[in-house]
């Protein structure tokens, strides 16, 4: 087997550097868009202890930023997103090595919290590594030779708040606000709300959920390109902000900073709806690379 | 609403009482890092604790840190977790150990709020995510103790202006996130009337 194994080559060497970069980047910089979003929620905010919440997180950003630390102690699981053209002279197979090479390299020399734990002994199972971590979601592009990967770094007390319904199609789309709004009230403050509330309607089961995983990694209050999916995103976005629950959960006018939707066609007796919850440390950061392994970062992809 | 300025470990009860739901706390002195695996050692395995908890001030946490060659630990990355999934160590805490403070994020369910009345307990919420900040006011690891469990090991911190933080549950018997909750489920039925 080994002796197939084509070299590392250039361009895996410069998949990996910018994997190791996004980790730490996305980590300690929150994107433009996720900054102006919370000190437009500071601006609305009435309830005191909602403003005190705000408040403590407008100033943890400049912390980080001073301090060049950590927004959130919790490094998540990577996740990473990743386009891929048709002609990028890396297959996914080498892609995927780079990505979790670059994940355990960044952890170990920063050194960042390693969470990685096999599911049933619970026992530490790398430098946020292990069987199938990190997590990597795959698209394909005809006629392109880049390679676009964006990190998002996952907290766990978001993650714990995810939630999938399989409605009937006869609860249509009211069945579907009512879902994501109790799954929202119940979650209270422990996904460390205002966050982005990610929801993934039809497909299935699984494919719901991939889809609400994909909807939290937007930039903050962009629209679904189907104007009828972003209707209902304005519409969620707007409901949610009318339950009270507030910052951290303690109260007041600011509960959600967005709802972000992406939805797949399917079959005729299915309407999944799956709700993943992004905290408000939505942390991400980008990176396109070329086809010779130029590699060029984007904090607003 | 008050802000008050304390300081632990507290043994006396009346300090604990001066606080009510929703009021802003910022703290001083010595507070003790647990989480999940600390307290299933401790409660569901009986290991007893190599730290006095009386008085104490808990936080739900799990420490990112550096080691150092003569074996004391620094702080990288200080934050806090979720606290509702360790809710049911909340009686023995206090009964047992004399626990004075819970400290987390996201809140305590509502089976929380009857042992904090009954051992004069408060739960107090930090801002979670906000770790950049809460690094900066842990002064220092002093100590460590079960370090197999790392990072959800026993910690002792010295901190110094440590919040603000916001009383979620106090110890007369009020949770702000049971009148939030409250409240919330009384929306949604007029939401959804409307949808």
């Amino acid at each position: 087997m080994s002796a197939l194994r084509a070299p590392v080559t250039r361009i895996q060497h410069a998949v990996e550097d910018a994997a190791a970069h996004l980790y730490v980047w996305a980590l300690k910089d929150i994107p433009q868009d996720l900054r102006d979003a919370l000190a437009d929620a500071a601006g609305k905010e009435t309830s005191v202890p909602g403003q005190r919440v705000l408040q403590t997180i407008l100033r943890n950003i400049e912390v980080a930023d001073d301090e060049q630390n950590l927004v959130c102690q919790d490094t998540g699981i990577a996740v990473y997103t990743c386009t891929v053209g048709e002609h990028f002279p890396l297959h996914p197979a080498r892609i995927y090595e780079a990505l979790r090479d670059g994940t355990a390299r960044a952890t170990l020399e920063h050194p960042l919290r390693s969470n990685a734990v096999h599911t049933i002994t619970r026992e530490n199972t790398g430098p946020n590594v292990g069987h199938r971590l990190p997590i990597v979601h795959w698209e394909f592009v005809p006629d392109w030779d880049g390679l676009d990967v964006k990190c998002v770094p996952k907290g766990s007390g978001s993650e714990n708040m995810s939630f999938l319904k399989m409605c009937v199609p006869a609860d249509g789309v009211k069945g579907i606000k009512q879902f994501v709004l109790e799954s929202i009230v119940g979650a209270g403050g422990k996904p460390c709300p205002p966050g982005i509330v990610g929801v993934g309607i039809g497909g299935s089961a699984d494919y719901a959920m991939y889809l609400a995983k994909e909807a939290i990694a937007r930039p903050v209050g962009t629209r679904n390109p189907d104007p009828e999916v972003a209707k209902l995103e304005q519409g969620l976005f707007e409901l949610l902000n009318e339950t009270g629950i507030g910052p951290m959960g303690l109260g007041g006018d600011v509960t959600v900073l967005q709802c972000h939707i992406e939805h797949a066609d399917t079959h005729m007796t299915l309407n999944p709806v799956a709700v993943n919850y992004q905290c408000w440390a939505a942390r991400r950061a980008t990176a396109h690379v070329d086809a010779a392994g130029n590699v060029e970062f984007d904090r607003e992809a | 609403m008050p802000v008050h300025e304390v300081t632990f470990p507290i043994t006396d009860e009346a300090e604990i009482l001066k606080l009510r739901a929703g009021d802003e706390v910022i703290v001083q002195g010595h507070i003790i890092g647990i989480r999940d695996r600390t307290q299933i050692r401790i409660f569901d395995q009986g290991v007893e604790p190599p730290m006095d908890l009386r008085g104490a001030f808990l936080l739900h946490t799990a420490p990112g840190v550096r080691k150092l060659d003569d074996g004391r630990y620094e702080k990288v990355c200080i934050g806090t977790t979720t606290s509702a999934r360790m809710v049911r160590f909340t009686e023995p805490l206090g009964e047992r150990y004399g626990v004075r403070a819970i400290c987390g994020k996201g809140g305590f369910p509502d089976e929380a709020i009857e042992p904090m009345q009954r051992h004069g307990m408060v739960y107090f919420a930090i801002v979670g995510g906000a770790a950049a900040l809460e690094t900066t006011q842990i002064e220092e690891i002093e100590e460590v103790a079960w370090e197999e469990l790392m990072p959800e090991c026993l910690w002792k911190f010295r901190v110094k202006d440590f919040g603000p933080l916001t009383v979620g549950i106090d110890a007369h018997g009020n949770s702000l996130y049971h009148d939030v909750q409250a409240a919330a489920q009384k929306r949604l039925e007029e939401i959804f009337a409307r949808l």
